[in-house]
């Protein structure tokens, strides 16, 4: 039979509502949940969007961590063979390359490492939040609370001066930039490790009580490796839980039902997060994987060397994995796994720390400040729709 | 019920730890899963059942 073949469709873009993935994924879930797609920059893929496939293709060792950045500027054609990746960049790593890395790393971020943290956290929050309410208002909370306790929180816990952060947070954003030419995002890379690398040699001769020295004493990385696993650190342990704090303080003030309900209860903190985790899924544009080799997937043949976008965002969207409507914000929602740490064996290894920064922080500043609104109309915020992490690029607060 | 664990494949998320408590912990070195009780009473299948479903990296075996 001829005409079977699914039309190539373009990967959704564009939100209408600054809390949502783009409308089209609601389509491709009903029509097309696994599809085959012209990404922005003309190469060709796929994209799944439905919660059980989602899982499926990050779940399974035929799907590769894709070394490949799809995004305007990039000169790699699409069909070229996959890069290795930089030293230490274990998120783009396979196999047991991959678990050589995050084993040396899991027991710095268990879940009981993480809840002893929570009181240091804390302190660290109050000390924000002072210093906040001394300035009055309005503020930008993203710079006066919601950038500054991720960050020092990654510092104290790799042994990184926070007194050095306008460097690699400018780093952090050049690498996150969706508009970035390829060499931007090069040498940002290269800035950041070379950052880290002078760091490591500091630790060497003069150790002391933080990751950096650990992994350096351990002695099982080569410096170069050292470099590449501190900056991934350093920028997934700040970039990611500063947005889900800002956007996530906005999404509860564009909810006044549900901001209500959570101060009235504050024992629906830890639901909370987990829905605004799932709500917001800031990973905005999913992760992309590579066929190891050719793949059935629900009758469609996915060929070795296709790059396959698994969407987080629209996966945790998905009405037949999470009850009553995936598209309202329900801090009261009965636990289901999300997606927003992702799936398979690259799950988040911080998502621990993001879970006790989320928690610390959110519930003292609604503790703190009662009457904390936004300071401009909502369709004013600025929205970072160019960077691969969402959120805003500044938060004006008053209260 | 009884539990079955494979070290290789615990990728150390601590999704089970999260899950049920009272059933698996982390070790401290590494982060790999432990198993506090490998034939836990019927009243913890639920939250066990969960962890298994939530482990990113399927290393959780619940057999009847």
């Amino acid at each position: 039979m001829t005409g079977t073949q699914p039309t190539t469709r373009s990967q959704p873009m564009g939100r209408t509502c600054p809390f949502s993935p783009p409308e089209g994924y609601r389509t491709l879930r009903e029509e097309a949940p696994i599809a085959p797609v012209t990404f922005p920059d003309g190469a060709k893929g796929w994209v799944v969007s439905r919660y059980a496939d989602v899982r499926a293709v990050l779940a399974d060792p035929r799907f590769g961590a894709n070394r490949r950045r799809v995004r305007p500027g990039d000169p790699t054609p699409a069909d070229a063979p996959l890069p290795p990746p930089p030293p230490g960049m274990f998120i783009m790593m396979d196999g047991p390359e991959h678990t050589r890395f995050r084993r040396l790393l899991t027991g710095q971020f268990t879940v009981r490492r993480m809840q002893k943290l929570a009181p240091a956290v804390e302190k660290i929050v109050a000390e924000q939040l002072d210093a906040m309410a001394a300035a009055q208002g309005p503020v930008d909370l993203l710079q006066a609370f919601a950038l500054p306790i991720p960050s020092l929180v990654i510092c104290e816990l790799l042994g990184v001066p926070y007194a050095d952060r306008e460097e690699f947070q400018e780093n952090s954003s050049m690498q996150l930039r969706l508009d970035a030419s390829h060499e931007q995002v090069q040498q940002a890379h290269m800035a950041m490790n070379q950052y880290i690398h002078q760091l490591a040699v500091a630790k060497r001769a003069h150790p002391t009580d933080d990751i950096l020295s650990g992994l350096v004493q351990s002695e099982r990385l080569t410096d170069e490796e050292l470099a590449g696993v501190g900056s991934l650190l350093l920028l997934a342990g700040h970039e990611t839980t500063a947005n889900m704090i800002a956007l996530g303080t906005m999404c509860l003030l564009g909810n006044p039902e549900q901001l209500a309900a959570l101060r009235a209860d504050p024992a629906l903190m830890d639901s909370a997060v987990e829905e605004l985790l799932r709500y917001l899924t800031i990973i905005q544009y999913g992760l992309r994987r590579v066929a190891l080799e050719d793949v059935e997937m629900d009758g469609h043949r996915i060929e070795a060397g296709s790059t396959v976008l698994a969407s987080l965002a629209s996966g945790n969207r998905d009405a037949t994995q999470f009850s009553g409507d995936p598209d309202v914000l329900d801090v009261r929602r009965p636990s289901s796994p999300h997606l927003a740490f992702g799936h398979g064996v690259h799950q988040c290894i911080g998502q621990q720390l993001a879970r006790v920064e989320m928690k610390a922080a959110l519930s003292a500043l609604l503790d703190r400040f009662p009457s904390l609104r936004l300071a401009v109309p909502a369709d004013q915020v600025p929205m970072r729709d160019d960077m691969l992490i969402y959120g805003v690029h500044e938060l004006p607060v008053t209260w | 019920m009884k539990i079955v664990i494979d070290e290789d494949k615990c990728c150390g998320a601590g999704q089970c730890v999260l899950s049920a408590a009272e059933v698996f912990d982390q070790r401290d070195e590494d982060g790999i899963v432990v198993l506090l009780d490998a034939v836990p009473p019927e009243e913890q299948r639920a939250p066990v059942e969960e962890a298994a479903a939530r482990c990113p990296a399927l290393a959780i075996e619940v057999l009847p």
